[in-house]
């Protein structure tokens, strides 16, 4: 799913500045997980809002509402109303929750709270971690299902360089080297032959690298 | 011959080589290198100049490069995946062949956390191997990476690094092994100071028979202190430095370091000498290229073969 963490409240604070009457948007599905925007963590920033700005004796109203999803057009319309009647919204969602109020209400100023910061899943309680780049060419076959591109420090696609250690990235002590991991499970899986084959330069073009991106299937349009 | 180069020449010849390594400075003095290069010169075959090596800016590689061979010192340039993707390689890569340089060295390249610019974006569009891959294309099918053909080809002496002392153990051979199939003539190994380590990881390229495809050259470097010792063994990833190695250094006391670093160095170069497969040393002093000389004449590599033709 898409992670994400709220913006400092002081970043947010300096965006709504000149507002009076704002919608706090949630979204219930990635950031609602990992307890960056959802329905919770709206009426918490909606508070510490209210909160900071009667210290600075300028009230403010605040409406509050999480649909779904806000990365599809049949969810956030249920945001329509509310939209109209506010100056601005603050949008808990990912950046693609952002730019999908931003299309769908041309008029509406939009702001993020959150700063969307990768693909991944939650390790552990309180723990989230990046798996995938969105490279748009997926190699897992080759690499025992674990991702070089965003793993690996480097996105080195022929094995790890000389800064592995211990199992650790020569970035931090605290990162674990994706080579060493992609090498053990291969190890596992009797599949060590596959770090002899060389894997020739990668075609960026299906990556971020090729220009935005979109993907048009015409067996599924109306 | 790939290239034509010194280096090349003094170890198909069957000559043990040395190279040294040449750190560019950290602005545009040009003569910081031509100093260095009057201390380097006579006493090495080859001079790495590396390639804002830590991540760290400094003078290109190249272009210190270009200033070597103008003084009649032999360079071996080095290209990090790092900080350029396959377009502005290929392109330093012709320029630098017109300046003359002829030995190139392929490297990953230190992420840039550690560096000066800590908050830059880097590249690696390659990884070392497809770096290696990518350039004796260059040279041996006249065609750039994309395929398209070269009417005038670089000609490197193509090499590589690689690390017996990083993780995984049992796949750094195999990964050498990988670079050789990619493509390259030499390999200059990570710093030796722990010798028994290193023999069982060329046991390993010996039974590949990786030693017999490509010149290795084991690193070495002087240490200068005890500090210095044991930063590099708790501080640089992928680095081995035994206890015996810094108690020598801490027996010395502080006067008697900087030369009880050089023996240490001699006496590794000695033992990796009569490693089956090891065509060389590559001594890395950088900031300290004045020791080279003085390490290379007592281990007794001087006078340093005249190629010929
Ligand atoms: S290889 Fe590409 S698509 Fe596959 S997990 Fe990694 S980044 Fe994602
Ligand atoms: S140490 Fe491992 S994860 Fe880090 S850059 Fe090297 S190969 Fe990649």
């Amino acid at each position: 799913m898409i992670i994400g963490e709220r913006k400092p409240i002081q970043e947010v604070l300096g965006m709504i500045a000149e507002h009076d009457k704002i919608l706090i948007a949630g979204c219930g599905t990635c950031v609602a997980i990992c307890m960056a925007g959802g329905d919770k963590e709206v009426s918490i920033l909606a508070s510490a809002i209210k909160l900071a700005r009667n210290k600075e004796e300028k009230s403010i109203q605040i409406l509050e509402q999480t649909p779904l999803r806000q990365c599809e057009w049949e969810f956030v319309d249920e945001l329509k109303d509310k939209i109209e009647t506010c100056d601005a919204v603050l949008s808990m969602a990912c950046g693609i929750g952002v730019q999908t109020l931003v299309e769908r209400f041309p008029k509406a100023v939009v702001y993020p709270a959150v700063n969307t910061t990768f693909l991944g899943l939650p390790e552990e309680q309180g723990v989230w971690s990046e798996r995938c780049g969105a490279c748009g060419n997926c190699v897992l076959d080759k690499t025992g299902g674990i991702c070089p591109i965003v793993r690996c420090s480097k996105s080195l696609l022929n094995g790890p360089c000389g800064g592995s250690q211990d199992g650790k990235c020569e970035i931090d002590s605290e990162v674990d080297c994706g080579w060493q991991l992609i090498y053990d499970r291969l190890k596992t899986l009797g599949k060590l032959d596959n770090l002899t084959d060389i894997l020739p330069a990668k075609d960026w073009s299906t990556s971020r690298d090729g220009g935005p991106r979109k993907m048009v299937r015409e067996d599924m349009k109306l | 011959m790939k290239s034509g180069s010194n280096l090349e020449k003094v170890l198909e010849a069957g000559h043990f080589a040395v190279t040294a390594e040449l750190g560019p400075p950290k602005g545009a003095d040009a003569e910081v290198i031509s100093k260095k290069t009057d201390i380097l010169k006579d006493c090495v075959d080859a001079v790495n100049i590396t390639d804002c090596q830590t991540a760290v800016v400094r003078m290109s590689s190249i272009a210190a490069a270009a200033i070597l061979v103008s003084k009649g010192l032999e360079p071996i340039i080095q290209m990090t995946c790092r900080d350029r993707n396959r377009i502005a390689i290929q392109s330093d890569l012709l320029g630098a062949s017109a300046l003359g340089i002829k030995n190139l060295l392929c490297l990953t390249g230190d992420h840039q956390k550690f560096g000066n610019h800590p908050q830059s974006k880097n590249v690696f569009d390659l990884d070392s191997i497809q770096l290696i891959k990518m350039i004796k294309d260059m040279r041996d099918e006249k065609k750039f990476q994309c395929g398209e053909e070269i009417e005038v080809e670089p000609r490197f002496f193509v090499g590589a690094a690689e690390n017996p002392f990083s993780d995984p153990f049992e796949y750094r051979a195999l990964r050498l092994a990988k670079k050789v199939e990619a493509g390259i003539d030499f390999v200059q190994t990570q710093i030796v100071y722990n010798v028994e380590k290193f023999a069982k990881w060329m046991e390993m390229v010996r039974e590949l028979g990786l030693h017999k495809k490509v010149y290795i050259l084991a690193g070495v470097a002087p240490l200068k202190s005890v500090g210095m010792a044991k930063y590099m063994k708790s501080c640089v990833p992928g680095m081995d430095v035994p206890n015996e190695v810094i108690e020598r250094m801490v027996a010395v006391g502080k006067e008697g370091a900087k030369e009880e670093g050089k023996n240490i160095c001699v006496d590794i170069i000695e033992q990796v000498k009569k490693i089956k497969g090891i065509a060389g040393v590559h001594i890395m002093a950088v900031e300290w290229e004045e020791v080279v000389s003085g390490i290379v004449e007592k281990a007794g590599f001087l006078p340093r073969p005249k190629a010929s033709g």
